[in-house]
């Protein structure tokens, strides 16, 4: 089984922790000048989706997670299962809702995404950092006020509401930063 | 190339320093980096290298060169270099890293401790009163551990309350202690601290309290939680620093580390006599990191010669 030792310790390293599949979000080296030298790590359990911390001995190993990150089409939502594909294969896979989570606010057909496989499985979903949606809902455009601030909710083909500047409207493409849910720009069509 | 005023920031620094101890008529000298032996120190991973086809370790502090010549008759030095440890990296590690050391003749460490304090003040630039707590006061008050009393399950448990997700039951004692100290006691202090008399079991090359065998005569300097310095009342005996480097031996043993060939030009020079003085190390990337408030080491380094 592979393993990793402290000292490989980064972010995003996949490590199997209390028998479930983690991912380190930080780590950080502590050692007295004599004496013991420490790795504390924030991680995140990919099945829950929880973040918690851990605490090993500097040197220690740890159990490599069989994760995989894979580059994946989304296809479309029959309800149920979201269905992925990876392009060159064309090699499907069905994700859960649980898998999914909030990316299916940011899921459009044809887009690629990352999807995490566990022993082969979609066990997480990241959108891509940016996407392109049509406004299926907003408030009406106000004329010419294309330069001073102020927002209002719009709702996107995929259901995600965010906020955009008050000129938009209904039907135009939008460029949404999916990490942090913000409007980024209009899309000329 | 690195920002101008943080290499200035640094050779500033060098200069009150050498101020300081030429002041006190201090000699500063320039210990070889490369030596045939190193620390046995079974915590500390010295570099290896290779000279003429023959390994040999970069230093991981001037300590035994500086104590020869003292032996030699060196009279108080001080020296600021490079020193060199493997497996340490982060926002408060480098691998290669600076120190300044100086050996006080005639001084015990709590007559070294009002010398630090002189240094900062000088650095400062201003009045400096470091508060000073003794390492048993210092987990009392934090955590209500006794540690003249406290057992290694004692110290477990303190570890399981305070520190999450760690199996604490296979913490011996002493690291127990380690990671206490730096993740919760330490996250009490305020700017400069000294603590002192720290647990025998922790002596390094200090000597023992001749009055108190639970005690080292050993402290350490902290801005708030970050460890500045380490110093103490130095260990002469020949005999008893024999025993302790063949004691780290059998740890390295038992831990499967490669074992260290004793410095046997550091014992003889204690053989022939070290004279009764206290040494520190100052940290003087991390002393940069708190004169000037920058979070992390790899802000003051001259240059990243080692990648990512």
């Amino acid at each position: 089984m592979a393993s990793y030792s402290t000292n490989e310790f980064r972010g995003g390293l996949k490590l199997m922790i209390d028998g479930d599949p983690c991912s380190i979000i930080e780590n950080e080296f502590v050692k007295p000048g004599k004496g013991q030298a420490f790795n504390r790590v924030k991680i995140r359990n990919l099945k829950t989706g929880r973040v918690l911390e851990k605490t090993f001995k500097s040197g220690e190993t740890v159990e490599a997670a069989d994760v995989m990150d894979v580059d994946m089409q989304y296809l479309y939502n029959d309800g149920e299962f979201y269905h992925f594909m990876v392009p060159d294969t064309f090699e499907q896979h069905a994700a859960d809702k649980n898998a999914v989570g909030d990316a299916h606010l940011w899921l459009k057909a044809q887009d690629m995404c990352e999807v995490t496989l566990y022993n082969g499985n979609p066990l997480a979903v990241s959108p891509p950092n940016f996407v392109e949606m049509a406004i299926t809902e907003t408030d009406p455009g106000l004329k010419g006020d294309t330069a001073q601030g102020g927002t209002k909710p719009a709702t996107l083909e995929s259901g995600a509401v965010v906020k955009v500047p008050l000129f938009i409207e209904i039907g135009e493409v939008v460029r949404v930063d999916t990490r942090t849910g913000e409007y980024m720009s209009r899309v000329k069509s | 190339m690195p920002d101008r005023q943080q290499l200035q920031d640094r050779a500033r620094m060098y200069r009150h320093i050498r101020a300081f101890f030429d002041d006190r008529d201090y000699l500063e000298v320039d210990t070889p980096l490369l030596g045939i032996s190193t620390n046995s120190d079974f915590h500390i991973h010295s570099v290896k290298a290779q000279v003429l086809g023959k390994p040999v370790y970069l230093q991981t502090s001037p300590e035994f060169a500086m104590k020869r010549l003292l032996a030699a008759g060196s009279g108080s030095i001080y020296q600021i270099c490079h020193a060199f440890r493997d497996e340490e990296q982060g926002r408060l590690h480098h691998p290669e890293f600076t120190l300044l050391e100086w050996y006080s003749l005639g001084f015990d460490y709590l007559q070294l401790m009002d010398q630090v304090e002189s240094l900062l003040a000088s650095l400062l630039q201003r009045q400096v009163d470091i508060p000073r707590t003794t390492y048993f006061d210092c987990f009392r008050q934090a955590l209500g551990l006794d540690l003249g009393q406290a057992n290694a399950a004692e110290c477990q448990q303190a570890v399981m309350a305070h520190i999450p997700g760690i199996e604490a039951a296979r913490l011996t004692r002493d690291e127990c202690l380690d990671l206490l100290m730096s993740q919760v006691v330490a996250k009490t202090f305020k700017g400069f601290s000294l603590v002192y008399d720290y647990p025998a079991s922790q002596a390094a090359l200090a000597r023992i309290k001749p009055d108190n065998p639970l005690c080292a005569e050993r402290f350490e300097l902290f801005y708030d939680d970050l460890e500045l310095a380490n110093g103490f009342s130095e260990l002469t005996d020949a005999a008893e620093q024999r025993r302790r480097f063949e004691q780290d031996n059998q740890q390295r043993n038992s831990l499967g580390l490669a074992t260290i060939a004793l410095d046997e030009a550091f014992l003889q020079a204690l053989e022939t006599g070290l004279p009764a003085s206290a040494g520190v190390a100052v940290g003087l990337d991390r002393l940069l990191m708190v004169l000037h408030g920058h979070p992390e080491i790899q802000a003051v380094l001259t240059l990243d010669t080692l990648g990512d």
